[in-house]
């Protein structure tokens, strides 16, 4: 089920750096928020942060405050690990599962957590999952070969069948279309218009194109100087920000004067 | 306008057929001097390569420049270093199937010395036997030990003050020479049982020390080669940290900790120090690890060396019948490892990470 996430004025650290300031957003259920800005901003690791990724990385934690439908991520009883089975994560470069089949990567993160599944179920989630996301059609004579025999754009689309294998409630995509061809993105942003009438989709991309293509809102993030902590200059929505931006940088950002 | 001297793009070429005719000179050059001064054959061969890897870059440089020539020299000195470290290797291995192969027969593997004197045919079935369990002891101890050290200095303890001190002190063990590890073997336990205690559980004890160090380092480096999108991947997936190690970092890193440890084996399975000190010698069978001197193959090589036995009265053999035995023991253990190495190499294939279209 989709759910709506709400931040409030969000600091991100790695160790003493300040990476990220003082975030504030809604990002509602079934859409597509994008958040696009310079390198460096803080896009990805604000993303990050809404699944408790970014804890991954040493020295990583949070101020401020993030709940998903009422419910607060960083509260010290929440386990990040439950976490991110709500909120699952398409990363930049394709990453399926070296040892694994087709077929074994869609499952994997039911597999992976040792939940027993008879095996009509089981081919029923491979199935829905990978027609979810495009690809039945291409692989469903070879679920059985390795996922990394794909190419790039199907590796990314079988990363998305299996992040929506596990029925997340938000898939958080970061920058999923950088390493692909127009071709595949334009697959993949087909894919995202499907996946909004049952997910909440957030969306990091260099691209604003993309941005103006596939989202609902749009978040523009920007560094006051190098050095400095990346923060929110306009959230607001797409059509809006594209022909409208109520603010100077972003649309100095958005027609090309910077950036 | 000013013209640059413009190097020409073509330049002459050696023909292809340069470098056999520089070899068959150097040969006959090498062969009439050792025909005339009377050289055996070995330094025949020797001058006749030294003549070889000088003239064809000598010819080269005068005719393709000095790039080319060092190419050529490069070249032919790279080969000639590969020639002369395999024919210590090629020499051993033939050495040792030609004084060993004669000594293998159904009966020298299936039996013990048990009662064995003199030219009486003896086996080396204890000798294997005490190889086997010691070696396999060894490896049940190091392997979760050094497996489990990897995991906590990859995943866990990554630049962590502990880790690089573990680091630091794994190091140090890799260094520690096998008789010492066999003489903290044996202090180890003669404090627990007394000063006469002998037993394979003493020589496991050491091999394991020696092949801890060794387990860690190529698991770690292993550990470390698994791209850290997976890692990502199986986090986003709501997968506990521990299941992502055990799940998907280790089947990825599986092929090449297998082979590490299978080297390690293959290592430590010739040790002869450690084992003397802490199993002993023993001429019958003992498959208990706990209790009784233990004969591994390297000792039982050192002890028929050591002990060979007197040459009988009016047989025709000069050596006495110890040496025999040692070299058909010495080529058992030669396969034995051979045969590991090649275990490994087939394992690593096998669970090597499949890209195949």
């Amino acid at each position: 089920m989709a759910k709506s996430i709400d931040v409030s004025d969000l600091d991100i650290y790695y160790g003493d750096f300040k990476a990220v300031e003082g975030v504030t957003m809604t990002i509602k259920a079934k859409s597509v928020t994008a958040f696009i800005g310079p390198s460096g901003c803080g896009k990805s690791t604000f993303l990050r942060s809404l699944n408790r990724m970014h804890e991954v990385i040493p020295g990583a934690r949070v101020e401020g405050k993030v709940t998903v439908d009422g419910q607060s991520l960083y509260d010290p009883s929440v386990d990040p690990v439950e976490v991110r089975r709500r909120i699952g994560m398409v990363f930049q470069r394709p990453n399926p599962f070296p040892t694994m089949s087709i077929y074994e990567n869609v499952l994997a993160g039911n597999r992976l957590n040792s939940r027993r599944l008879p095996k009509s179920e089981a081919d029923a989630i491979v199935e829905k999952s990978l027609r979810g996301a495009n690809l039945w059609n291409e692989v469903k004579d070879r679920l059985s070969r390795p996922g990394m025999g794909l190419s790039g754009g199907q590796q990314q689309r079988l990363c998305i069948a299996r992040a929506i294998a596990v029925q997340p409630d938000v898939l958080l995509m970061d920058e999923p279309c950088s390493a692909l061809d127009p071709i595949s993105t334009a697959a993949i942003e087909d894919l995202i218009h499907e996946l909004k009438s049952d997910y909440t989709i957030v969306i990091v991309t260099h691209n604003m194109q993309q941005a103006a293509r596939v989202s609902d809102d749009t978040g523009f993030f920007n560094l006051k100087a190098a050095g400095q902590p990346g923060h929110l200059v306009e959230f607001n929505p797409t059509k809006a920000m594209f022909t409208n931006p109520t603010n100077e940088a972003t649309e100095a950002y958005i027609s090309g004067r910077f950036g | 306008m000013t013209t640059l001297a413009v190097s020409p793009l073509a330049r002459p070429r050696l023909p292809r057929w340069a470098p056999a005719v520089v070899a068959v000179g150097a040969i006959a050059v090498a062969g009439l001097l050792a025909l005339l001064l009377g050289w055996g054959p070995v330094a025949t061969l020797i001058v006749a390569g030294v003549l070889y890897v000088v003239v064809l870059p000598a010819w080269s440089r005068l005719l393709e420049g000095s790039r080319a020539a060092a190419d050529r020299l490069m070249t032919n000195l790279v080969w000639g270093s590969f020639v002369v470290v395999c024919v210590p290797l090629l020499w051993l291995i033939i050495m040792v199937v030609r004084k060993g192969a004669p000594e293998i027969t159904g009966h020298f593997l299936s039996t013990s010395m048990r009662n064995v004197v003199g030219p009486m045919p003896g086996g080396i079935l204890h000798a294997l036997e005490g190889t086997v369990v010691v070696t396999l002891a060894a490896t049940l101890i190091a392997v979760p030990l050094g497996l489990m050290t990897a995991i906590y200095l990859i995943e866990y303890g990554r630049g962590s003050r502990l880790a690089r001190v573990i680091t630091f002190l794994v190091d140090v063990m890799t260094g520690i020479p096998s008789i010492v590890a066999g003489l903290f073997a044996l202090a180890l336990l003669v404090l627990f049982f007394g000063p006469a205690f002998r037993a394979g559980i003493g020589g496991a004890i050491a091999l394991a020390l020696l092949m801890t160090p060794t387990v860690v380092r190529s698991a770690e480096e292993m550990l470390r080669l698994v791209p850290n999108d997976l890692r990502e991947a199986s986090y986003a997936l709501g997968v506990a940290k521990w299941r992502t190690i055990v799940r998907v970092v280790m089947p990825t890193a599986l092929g090449g900790i297998v082979t590490g440890v299978v080297l390690a084996i293959s290592r430590v399975i010739g040790e002869t120090a450690p084992l003397l000190v802490t199993a002993g010698y023993n001429d019958s069978m003992n498959g208990n690890l706990f209790s009784g001197r233990m004969t591994t193959l390297p000792v039982f090589i050192y002890n028929q060396y050591k002990t060979p036995g007197a040459v009988p009265l009016g047989a025709h053999a000069t050596d006495p019948p110890g040496y025999a035995r040692a070299w058909g023991a010495a080529l058992v253990l030669i396969v034995i490892v051979m045969i590991l190495n090649l275990i490994a190499r087939i394992i690593g294939k096998i669970f090597a990470p499949k890209t195949g279209r």
